[in-house]
């Protein structure tokens, strides 16, 4: 779920408010996008990928965080490089290349490869039956 | 509160996902005038945007098209129809490279060659809202319809709701529509769902059109347990674990995964993505970034470390029933009203089977040409006169009770109420009579209640329409799941094991309060039919076929 709009980022250009699918957002007296409504928050990421300034965090989970969470920490989150992260990822922004670009996956097995040795990193003809 | 949005246009298309978007895009080069409204924003709404997905594209090389009709014959048992698979073949294939070129997605370049065979959400939609406004279409974004609307003859003349953002009702009155309103995921919380609620097919059926196929309404998605990260695919490298360690036998991703629904009924299935080398690692990350979205930031390495999964319920956005569609271009049995995408039937190319991925972009992509085409074909024909028409809201349940309204707010409850009948392993995935039938009385105990007292204004309606389109949506489910005693497709049957030759045919269904139910006249068309009937013939065949259901 959404967990943070940055103070210190935000441009106030209301992307989000724009995009979310979910309206989640309001637009804040001070310009600064509020988040209005969590609770309909579908987890998707759409609002991290829009945003130019890399001000929004969406926790993975589908239900909010607690308040001590390292997932509302975002000191912690800028310093691990979390935060912005699905935009880098999918390379949108300035200067990079769109992840669409490079976007191929491997050719998915029809069956289950084997099991792969820790040790070597390769797949192995040694099924494990238990760990 | 401001003075409403009163529009006029030749085509109204409901929705702002890939088949709205493709709908919108074809009515205008057809040289319509358009209006797409979204219940979100077009572009970042649906189960397509936030994923990823494969396309159906294959070259038209009739031994790779022969091979890519035959892939899912047999798991969709025998109901999908060749004469759709060759022409969403041949129209997935312009689109895709209408979209490479007009549309400039940069698709990946291998040894030289471009590979079309799947996209990026995020750009594919950003690139479709582009081309959608381009070809000068008035997107109307957070404005959700909660009723369509009807001329005296019944025939569909536009449709109302709610601008969340400004707060105000609005209304667009149109020669024709395209429903494109996506599958029904019943808001279980898989991947960019929130919004697929099943709206557009309780707005067709209270103008009286028809489902089929809604007894293939039960894909489960798997995703790491408390997170919305329904991507499947990936785990096909997966091992699953008890929660003692022992490996989970018989469990896998694609043909495994009702032993671990039927594990998860009694404990935690714990999951290890240990069946992928390095170099497939590398490509995982490429191949679909959001995926590891969740595990990176959870701080879980998910090819060394086990994590807990679950199985969310995809409803109809996976599974292949929907509006039936009774022509060429995507018509319903209804005039003026058109279906795309997933909320149309997709068992026309996958018979039972998901439709997932591949098969449900191509569907969207085609679907929504021909709808949009078709729609601006018949918005043409009626010329200047439609938008002289009386027309009258067609909404019933959650607008207009027939008793005692109650506070909006029970629209909680009745979500709450329809996703314990639906959301259940036991109930939906592992189908039993036993099961079904209560169940199926209970939706009918919480329709009741919905038509007599459901009630909201503004945009309260909004959600107390989309409390009553899953009620609706759940009833044909069961109704068609209890009338298809065999095991065929998705639809499991503990009590009816095996598939039976007897009921190789598609079921329709409809109605509101009461739900009727019959077999589909049209006959699906196997490999066997085809070759027998060749195409050329075979096309009139099933005009004539399609006239006769109509009538």
């Amino acid at each position: 779920m959404i967990e943070i709009v940055s103070r210190e980022r935000c441009i106030t250009c209301d992307r989000c408010v724009e995009v979310c699918p979910r309206n989640v957002f309001d637009r804040g007296e001070d310009g600064v996008p509020v988040i209005a409504r969590q609770a309909d928050c579908q987890t998707c990421f759409m609002c991290e990928a829009y945003c130019p300034a890399d001000a929004l965090f969406v926790a993975p989970l589908a239900q909010p965080v607690p308040p001590d969470s390292p997932l509302r920490d975002e000191a912690h989150l800028a310093a691990t490089g979390l935060l912005g992260s699905y935009r880098r990822e999918i390379g949108w922004g300035r200067g990079r290349t769109p992840g669409a670009a490079v976007a191929v996956g491997p050719e998915l097995p029809h069956k289950p490869p084997p099991i792969v040795n820790p040790a070597t990193g390769r797949t192995e003809i040694l099924e494990r039956t238990s760990r | 509160m401001t003075d409403s949005l009163d529009l006029t246009t030749d085509v109204l298309v409901i929705g702002g996902g890939p088949a709205a978007t493709w709908a919108a895009l074809k009515a205008a080069q057809a040289g319509a005038d358009v209006v797409l409204a979204d219940k979100g924003y077009c572009g970042t709404s649906g189960a397509a945007a936030s994923a990823g997905t494969g396309i159906w594209y294959v070259h038209p090389d009739p031994l790779e098209r022969e091979k890519a009709m035959a892939s899912r014959e047999a798991l969709g048992g025998y109901l999908a129809d060749r004469r759709w698979m060759a022409r969403v073949l041949d129209q997935t294939y312009d689109g895709v490279n209408e979209l490479a070129t007009a549309g400039r997605y940069p698709f990946p370049v291998v040894d030289g060659r471009p590979l079309r065979r799947g996209v990026q959400g995020p750009e594919y939609m950003r690139r479709m809202r582009i081309m959608v406004r381009r070809a000068g279409v008035r997107i109307l974004d957070h404005s959700p319809v909660t009723e369509l609307l009807t001329a005296a003859d019944g025939s569909v003349a536009g449709a109302a709701g709610h601008r969340l953002q400004t707060d105000e009702p609005y209304r667009v009155r149109a020669g024709a529509v395209v429903l494109a309103t996506g599958g029904c995921a019943f808001l279980s919380g898989t991947l960019g769902c929130h919004v697929n609620t099943g709206d557009g097919h309780l707005m067709a059926a209270e103008l009286g059109a028809e489902l089929s196929g809604m007894e293939f309404s039960n894909a489960y998605a798997i995703a790491p347990e408390f997170t919305s990260l329904t991507k499947t695919a990936y785990y096909s490298y997966a091992t699953f674990y008890r929660e003692d360690g022992s490996v989970l036998e018989g469990a896998g991703s694609q043909r495994g995964r009702s032993v671990i629904a039927r594990t998860l009924l009694r404990e935690k299935v714990y999951c290890v993505l240990d069946r992928a080398d390095a170099a497939t690692q590398a490509k995982m990350r490429l191949g679909q970034p959001n995926f590891f979205l969740t595990f990176d930031r959870l701080g879980i390495d998910p090819f060394t470390q086990r994590f807990p999964i679950t199985l969310l319920l995809e409803g109809t956005v996976r599974g292949t029933g929907g509006i039936r569609v009774v022509s060429d271009d995507c018509a319903t049995s209804v005039p003026g009203l058109y279906v795309a995408g997933d909320a149309a039937t997709r068992e026309l190319i996958c018979g039972g089977f998901t439709g997932g991925g591949s098969h449900n972009a191509a569907w969207a992509i085609s679907s929504g040409s021909w709808a949009g085409e078709g729609a601006a074909r018949y918005a043409a024909r009626l010329g200047p006169a439609a938008a002289r028409r009386t027309v009258t809201g067609a909404g019933e349940a959650g607008l207009r009770p027939t008793g005692t309204a109650r506070p909006a707010e029970t629209h909680r409850d009745v979500v709450a109420a329809v996703q314990a009948e639906v959301l259940p392993y036991d109930k939906n995935y592992l189908r039993h009579a036993d099961r079904l039938t209560p169940a199926l009385a209970t939706l009918h105990d919480i329709w009741r209640e919905v038509r007599s007292g459901l009630h909201g204004a503004g945009a309260d309606a909004v959600r107390t329409r989309q409390a009553a389109a899953m009620t609706a949506h759940a009833r044909w489910m069961y109704t068609a799941a209890l009338a298809r005693p065999e095991t065929r497709g998705m639809h499991k049957r503990e009590d009816f094991p095996a598939q039976d030759p007897a009921w190789r045919h598609r079921l329709l269904v409809g109605g509101l309060d009461e739900i009727w139910i019959r077999p589909d006249e049209v006959a699906p068309v196997g490999p066997e039919e085809w070759a027998s009937l060749g195409r050329p013939g075979f096309e009139r065949v099933t005009e004539r076929a399609y006239a006769r259901a109509a009538s």
